[in-house]
C-alpha cells in the first residue's frame, strides 16, 4: 500500500519537474519574453540551490555557518579554471606568462562529442567544483566544527575571507589569474538542442537535481539524525548519533552544493572575480533562508525567486526618478498609496487585537506600559497619510525619495520587518507538499471508514 | 633594520588602538547580551559620514560633539529596534536581526550619500605631520594609543567603581538573577550601547583621519577585525579586547610591510580560527561551563 503511494508521488513529482522544464524551455524560445524574466529565473534557480545548501546546515543541522560565499568562490573558480578554452587562455591570463592549464575539459569533450560532450564536461566540472568545496569544508571542519553557535559563525565567515585572499594571491596567478577576471568559459548560452535555446533550462535542471538530492538526504536516516542534532545535541548523542561525524557530514555536503551553485553562478555571469564573493553575499543568502523559513526547502526556493525577482526586477522602479504625467495620475497614485498605508495599519491593529495586546496597558505597579513600537508605527503611518494629502494639494508632480539606492533601503526595511515580526518566514518549517496534508489525512480516514 | 620596521610598527600601533576602541563595543555587548553586534562596524561608518557632513557646514567645535551624540543615539536606537524585541528569542534569531540591521544601515548609507567615497575632513593639529625617531607620520598615529589607553582606564574605573558599572558586571554574570536583584536590565543594556557607540565614534575619527575617505561598506572589515580582536583577548574582557586590538593591528601592519598585502586580512581570520581551536575563551576570557 505504502509502496504504491510512493510510486504515485514519485510520478507526480517527475511530471511536475518535466512540466516546469518544458515551461522554462518555452519561455527561453518564445519571442517577446522580457530578458529580465529569464535573468531572474536563472539567478533565482542558482540562489535556490545555495539557499537550500545553507538551510541544510543552518535549518536542519542547527550549525550556524556563514562560510557559504567562500565555498561558492571555490566552486566558481574550480569550474572556471577547468573550462576556459585553450585559445582564449592567452588573453584571459595576459598578466601571467604560462598562465592557464593548457587544456579545457568542456572544450575537448565538446569538440569530440558535440552537445553531449559539452554536457558531460560541464557535469564533470560541476562535480569537481563541488568536490573541491567539500574537501576544503572537511579541512576547515576539523578545527571549527567543535565550536558553538556564534563562534562557529564567525570562524566560517573568517575562513571565507581567507579563501578570498588566497585566491587573489599573486603567486597563484597562473592558475587563478590573481585578482583579475576569469571569463570566456562555457556558460549556459552554449547549450542548445538543434536550434532550441536551453539557456534557462540548464540552471533549472542542474539546481533542481541537486535540490532533489538534498530532499532525499533530509528524508533519509542521516537527515533525521541531522534534525535530532538540531533539536537537542545531548539527547541525540544519547540516542547513539555520532555528533562529530554527522556534523562533519552535513557541513561537507552543504559545502559541496554551495560549490556547485558557485560554479553555476559563474556560468550564469559568464565571468568570475573573487571580489564579488564577500561576506555580504553570505548575508544575502542567509536572509533568503530566513525569509523562506529556516528548515523549509521549498521555502528557501520560493524565497530565492522572490528575493532575486524583487531586487533585480520588481522593485527596480524605486531606483528611477519618476515624474507623474498629470494631475489625474497623481490622484490615482495618492489614493493607492493611502489605501496601502491604511491596509497595513488595519492589518497591524487586527493582529494586535487577535493577540489581545493593547497600545497602553496599565501595569501592576501603576506606571502604564506603552507599546512604543506600535505607537511609532501609528505615528509613521499618520505622517505618511498627512504627506499623501499634502502631495495631492501641492503642485509638484515629481515623486520624492525615488532615486538610485532607494530600492535596497525599502528592501532591507522589509527584511527587517520579516526578521522582527514574522520570524517563521514564508513557510515556517513546512514544505509545500505538507500544506495539503491535513486534508489528505482527513480523506484517508474517511477512506478507512468506507473499507 | 629598526628604521625600516619602525614606520610599520607605528602604523600598527595606531590602527591597533582604533581596532581596540571598536572591539570594546563588541566585547561589552557580547558580555551582556551574548550577541555579536554585526551592526557595530556600520555604526562606526555612520559616525564617519556624520562627521563628513557636519564638518562641511559647522565648525569642528560643534561637529565633533554632534557626531558623537548622533552616533550614540543611533547605537541605542539600533538596540531598541532590532535587539530588544528579540530578548527572549533564540540566539540565532538575534544574530540574524543584527545581520539584517547591518544590511539596512549599509543600504541606507548608500542611498543617502549616493554611494560615492567622501573626503574626510582634515582635523587640524591631529592630522599634522610630525617627526618620530627619523620617520615622519601624522600626529594621530602617536595620539591614538595614548588616547585609547586613557579611555580604557576611564572605562575600567567606570565599571569597577560606579553603580552602573556594578550593574553591568552583574548583568554580564547572570542576566536573570541581576533582574531579580532589581537591576533595570534594559537601562544597563542601553548604557552599554551608549559606551560602545561613543568609543566607535572616537575610533572612527581617528581611523578616518588616517584613511581620508569614507564609503558605505568601509566599516565592515575593521568591524570584523575588531571582533576578532575581542575574541582573541577573550570576549567579555575589556583589557583583553585592547591587547587583542593592538596585537592584530601590529601584526597586520607588519604583514603589509613585508609585501604580502593580500594576506593581511586573511592573517586576522587565520589567527581567529587558531585561537578558537586552541583556546576558545581567548587570552583573558573566563572559563564558562556549558549548562545543559
Amino acid at each position: 500500500m505504502i509502496k504504491k503511494n510512493d510510486h504515485k508521488k514519485a510520478w507526480i513529482a517527475l511530471m511536475i519537474a518535466v512540466a516546469v522544464l518544458v515551461l522554462v524551455g518555452a519561455l527561453d524560445n518564445l519571442p517577446h519574453v522580457p530578458s529580465m524574466l529569464l535573468t531572474v529565473l536563472q539567478k533565482g534557480a542558482i540562489y535556490a540551490l545555495v539557499a537550500v545548501s545553507m538551510n541544510l546546515l543552518n535549518g536542519f543541522t542547527g550549525l550556524f555557518s556563514l562560510g557559504q560565499a567562500g565555498f561558492m568562490l571555490l566552486g566558481a573558480y574550480t569550474y572556471a579554471v577547468l573550462t576556459v578554452p585553450v585559445e582564449r587562455q592567452a588573453s584571459v591570463y595576459q598578466r601571467y606568462e604560462e598562465g592557464g592549464l593548457g587544456f579545457s575539459v568542456t572544450q575537448s569533450l565538446g569538440n569530440s562529442m558535440g552537445q553531449f560532450g559539452l554536457l558531460l564536461g560541464v557535469v564533470i566540472c560541476l562535480i569537481l567544483a563541488g568536490c573541491v568545496a567539500g574537501f576544503f569544508a572537511w579541512l576547515i571542519g576539523l578545527p571549527v566544527l567543535k565550536l558553538k553557535s556564534d563562534y562557529l559563525a564567525i570562524a566560517t565567515l573568517g575562513f571565507a575571507e581567507i579563501i578570498r585572499a588566497v585566491v587573489q594571491y599573486e603567486k597563484l596567478g597562473p592558475v587563478t589569474n590573481g585578482s583579475n577576471l576569469l571569463y570566456g568559459f562555457t556558460g549556459f548560452t552554449d547549450f542548445h538542442l538543434g536550434s532550441l535555446k536551453l539557456t534557462t533550462v540548464m540552471p533549472f535542471l542542474f539546481s533542481g537535481l541537486c535540490i532533489f538530492v538534498v530532499v532525499l538526504l533530509i528524508n533519509s536516516t542521516y537527515g533525521r539524525a541531522f534534525k535530532a542534532i538540531r533539536d537537542d545535541e545531548v539527547a541525540a548523542e544519547a540516542m547513539g548519533i555520532n555528533l562529530a561525524k554527522h556534523k562533519r557530514m552535513s557541513f561537507i555536503i552543504s559545502s559541496f552544493f554551495a560549490g556547485i551553485s558557485g560554479a553555476l553562478l559563474a556560468m550564469f555571469q559568464a565571468s568570475v572575480q573573487a571580489v564579488a564573493f564577500k561576506a555580504a553575499m553570505t548575508y544575502e543568502i542567509l536572509l533568503i533562508v530566513v525569509i523562506g523559513g529556516i528548515g523549509s526547502i521549498t521555502g528557501s526556493a520560493i524565497a530565492s525567486f522572490l528575493f532575486v525577482g524583487c531586487s533585480e526586477w520588481g522593485l527596480r522602479f524605486l531606483d528611477n526618478e519618476t515624474t507623474l504625467k498629470n494631475f489625474d495620475a497623481k490622484v490615482k497614485f495618492a489614493v493607492i498609496f493611502g489605501v496601502l498605508i491604511a491596509a497595513v495599519v488595519a492589518f497591524g491593529l487586527l493582529s494586535m487585537k487577535r493577540k489581545g495586546e493593547k497600545l497602553i496597558t496599565r501595569a501592576a505597579q501603576g506606571r502604564p506600559a506603552v507599546r512604543w513600537g506600535a505607537v511609532l508605527g501609528l505615528a509613521v503611518a499618520a505622517i505618511a497619510l498627512l504627506w499623501d494629502v499634502w502631495f495631492v494639494i501641492s503642485p509638484r508632480l515629481k515623486l520624492p525619495l525615488l532615486r538610485s539606492g532607494f530600492r535596497m533601503v525599502v528592501f532591507s526595511v522589509v527584511i527587517m520587518i520579516m526578521v522582527l515580526f514574522f520570524r517563521e518566514g514564508i513557510m515556517g518549517d513546512k514544505e509545500l507538499w505538507d500544506l495539503g496534508k491535513k486534508k489528505r489525512s482527513a480523506k484517508a480516514k474517511a477512506g478507512v471508514g468506507n473499507e | 633594520m629598526l628604521d625600516k620596521i619602525l614606520p610599520y610598527l607605528l602604523a600598527g600601533v595606531s590602527v591597533g588602538g582604533q581596532y581596540a576602541l571598536i572591539a570594546i563595543g563588541y566585547t561589552m555587548v557580547y558580555g551582556i547580551l551574548r550577541l555579536i553586534n554585526f551592526a557595530h562596524g556600520d555604526i562606526f561608518t555612520v559616525a564617519g559620514f556624520v562627521m563628513v557632513y557636519a564638518a562641511a557646514t559647522m565648525p569642528l567645535s560643534v561637529s565633533i560633539p554632534l557626531t558623537i551624540v548622533l552616533t550614540v543615539i543611533l547605537g541605542v536606537m539600533v538596540e531598541k529596534v532590532a535587539y530588544r524585541p528579540l530578548r527572549t528569542a533564540p540566539r540565532m534569531s538575534v544574530m540574524i536581526s543584527a545581520i539584517g540591521m547591518s544590511y539596512l544601515l549599509q543600504n541606507s548609507m548608500w542611498y543617502l550619500t549616493g554611494g560615492l567615497a567622501k573626503q574626510y575632513p582634515v582635523l587640524p593639529w591631529i592630522s599634522d605631520r610630525v617627526n618620530v625617531a627619523g620617520t615622519t607620520t601624522s600626529r594621530v598615529t602617536i595620539i591614538t594609543p595614548f588616547l585609547t589607553i586613557l579611555l580604557v582606564v576611564v572605562l575600567v574605573v567606570l565599571i569597577k567603581r560606579t553603580k552602573i558599572g556594578m550593574a553591568m558586571r552583574a548583568a554580564s554574570r547572570d542576566f536573570e538573577t541581576a533582574q531579580l536583584m532589581g537591576i533595570k536590565i534594559n537601562n544597563v543594556i542601553s548604557f552599554t550601547f551608549v559606551v560602545g557607540s561613543f568609543l566607535a565614534a572616537v575610533g572612527s575619527m581617528l581611523y578616518f583621519s588616517n584613511y581620508a575617505t569614507v564609503t558605505p561598506t568601509v566599516g565592515a572589515m575593521p568591524g570584523l577585525k575588531a571582533f576578532v580582536a575581542a575574541v582573541f583577548g577573550g570576549i567579555g574582557s575589556i583589557p583583553g579586547a585592547v591587547i587583542g586590538g593592538f596585537i592584530i593591528g601590529i601584526c597586520e601592519s607588519l604583514i603589509k610591510g613585508s609585501g604580502l598585502t593580500t594576506f593581511s586580512d586573511a592573517f586576522t581570520f587565520a589567527l581567529l580560527i587558531v585561537i578558537l581551536a586552541v583556546k576558545p575563551t581567548g587570552l583573558f576570557g573566563e572559563n564558562l561551563t556549558e549548562k545543559v
